[in-house]
């Protein structure tokens, strides 16, 4: 089956694992149909959890389940997920190491009608300060089936950053996904661009865009935390300058995890993210993309600009 | 029910034992929770020498009740019923937060046999004592979960998100006992916080309530007993205590929350409890 929204992907999936693998359960906040959990609801009701408007409740109930061995997926939009249940997470769930999955979904702008209260700009910088989280944030909907594959067969906290909007799929269908392995999706010799979540598809856009121009080499990184420091190092070797995309605060998000490995390599690097500002509403997706500077021309103004450095 | 007069001294023996122990730990010239660890002692010992099936050769035993600190500031308390259960040394009690040790000041889930998980962050226990009685019942388990909380702790909300999802999800496997000494860290609850009546709050949110004094061990034993026969509902005992109980200088007094012994209140607290 193929998806093209990264929702459907989640909610599929855990109904397809959930079918052999007892052991998964699904707790939603009354967002279930809209985090796709509505799916595994309908497929095995005893398994769901529907925990009311209570996120913080949600998610130590999950830390307990999880502690009799099941594999709780806690489902809410990002920025509930990670904000309103941050300290459940960090308390409970992370110091322990348990083996709790928690879903944000609608991440980033993609919940353009709502606006700032509705827009996670922050939630990978929360969730990767956080020791011993996993941060998962898979580029389309092919790769989203994966990472939830991944995500059961690793043990241990993990966040998942989805998209809540329809996107055409930039990764191969059924490629397994191995958590910390950036790939590279588009070979370029000049600028190197990091991206992640529904950002790596624009990225290709613009450096196809620039071909002839300028060359440039699109890397999807699709796990935020663990971050491969000898994969990011090699994969910009030979590169004069970085960019980095996503669709997230330039503060503690993907640019600043790629820095922090590349400080020392001393090469110059522009970040193409929200410029630390909360967001709005819009009447559509592309508009509220446009106001905060994550479009295709986005990407390629800031490719160009580094190529002259 | 009835209980022997044997069973009720061995387990306020046990008590002071375990009042002892937190002392030992604490030590001299260190803050340690002395208060909330006693006003909880006699309801701790209930569960551990008396309710709980539990094996200390097998923390995770399948078949087993659960015990969740909440008001985990007190680990204190609940090291020494693991201890004196034999989890592990009673000799290792007075290492208890020196650096790197498995004895944290707050229960550590990967550090310490015996703990179900990471507690201290109040209000949370209940939550987590939830999603185990929730897993439990998937698994046809039919052993209880039992979450001590403050009444300090009360004014958490997230302890009333527990309370309203307990009641919605029937869960009578989970049993919530609040420690209700009366003090929070800066002063009266009365004063300070008034999360009060406790009572009617936990009444209207769906629970079986049950009241005792929480330092009469028969009355613990029967509450603990009547929550075993309550069906499509949690139960909630309200545990009237004191603050410090059992060490005469600290009865009481909001300064023994976290507070700090001398050689001589030391000493003192020991005789008192030998």
């Amino acid at each position: 089956m193929t998806y093209t929204n990264q929702r459907m992907a989640y909610g599929n999936t855990l109904v397809e694992l959930g079918k052999n693998d007892q052991r998964i359960v699904v707790l939603d906040a009354d967002l279930g149909g809209s985090t796709m959990g509505k799916l595994f609801e309908e497929a095995y009701p005893e398994r769901h959890f529907e925990m009311g408007i209570a996120e913080a409740n949600m998610t130590s109930v999950a830390a307990g389940l999880a502690q009799t061995g099941r594999i709780p997926f806690t489902n809410s939009f990002a920025v509930f997920a990670a904000g309103r249940a941050y300290d459940q997470i960090r308390q409970t769930i992370a110091t322990g190491k348990l083996n709790v999955k928690i879903c944000g979904s609608s991440s980033g702008m993609s919940d353009f009608g709502d606006g700032a209260t509705h827009q996670a700009v922050e939630d990978i910088a929360i969730m990767r300060a956080i020791p011993n989280m996993t941060v998962i944030c898979p580029a389309d909907a092919n790769e989203t089936v994966q990472a939830v594959k991944a995500m059961v067969d690793m043990s241990g906290p993990c966040y998942i950053r989805l998209n809540r909007n329809d996107y055409e799929n930039v990764t191969a269908q059924d490629k397994p996904f191995d958590i910390g392995i950036p790939s590279v999706l588009k070979e370029g010799r000049d600028i190197a661009v990091f991206a992640t979540g529904i950002m790596v598809g624009k990225a290709i856009e613009a450096a196809k865009e620039l071909e002839g121009k300028i060359s440039v080499k699109v890397i999807n990184v699709s796990t935020i935390k663990p971050m491969n420091k000898e994969a990011v190092i090699s994969l910009v070797k030979g590169c004069k300058a970085i960019v980095t995309v996503e669709e997230h605060s330039i503060v503690g998000g993907l640019g600043s995890a790629i820095s922090e490995v590349l400080c020392k390599e001393c090469k110059p690097i522009e970040y193409v993210g929200v410029n630390d500002v909360f967001g709005s509403s819009a009447h559509n997706y592309d508009d509220v993309l446009n106001y905060y500077g994550l479009t295709k021309e986005h990407i390629m103004e800031a490719i160009e600009k580094m190529a002259l450095k | 029910m009835e209980y022997s007069k044997e069973l009720i001294d061995d387990l306020d023996k046990k008590a002071k034992k375990l009042r002892k122990d937190v002392v030992i730990s604490i030590g001299v010239g260190v803050a340690g929770h002395i208060g909330g660890s006693n006003s909880s002692a006699d309801i701790v010992t209930a569960l551990y020498f008396y309710k709980m099936k539990h094996d200390p050769k097998n923390p995770k035993m399948t078949d087993r009740d659960r015990f969740l600190l909440s008001k985990g500031h007190v680990a204190i308390l609940q090291y020494a019923a693991l201890a004196e259960s034999g989890y592990f040394s009673v000799d290792d009690l007075k290492k208890t937060k020196e650096i790197g040790f498995y004895l944290q000041g707050h229960p550590d889930v990967l550090k310490t046999p015996g703990i179900e998980a990471g507690t201290g962050s109040l209000g949370q226990g209940l939550s987590i004592g939830l999603g185990m009685a929730l897993g439990m019942k998937l698994d046809h388990i039919v052993r209880k979960v039992y979450v001590l909380i403050g009444d300090g702790e009360s004014a958490e909300g997230q302890i009333w998100e527990a309370a309203m999802a307990a009641s919605s999800f029937k869960s009578d496997n989970l049993v919530a006992i609040v420690d209700n000494n009366g003090l929070q860290a800066n002063g009266k609850i009365i004063d300070r916080y008034n999360s009060y009546p406790l009572i009617p709050k936990w009444e209207s949110f769906g629970w079986n309530v049950i009241e005792i004094d929480g330092h009469n061990m028969e009355e613990i034993l029967s509450a603990l007993d009547e929550a075993d026969t309550v069906k499509g509902k949690p139960t909630v005992i309200i545990a009237h205590t004191v603050k410090g109980k059992g060490v005469s200088f600290a009865e009481n007094v909001v300064g023994f929350h976290n507070g700090m012994l001398t050689k001589e209140s030391y000493a003192q607290a020991l005789a008192e409890l030998s």
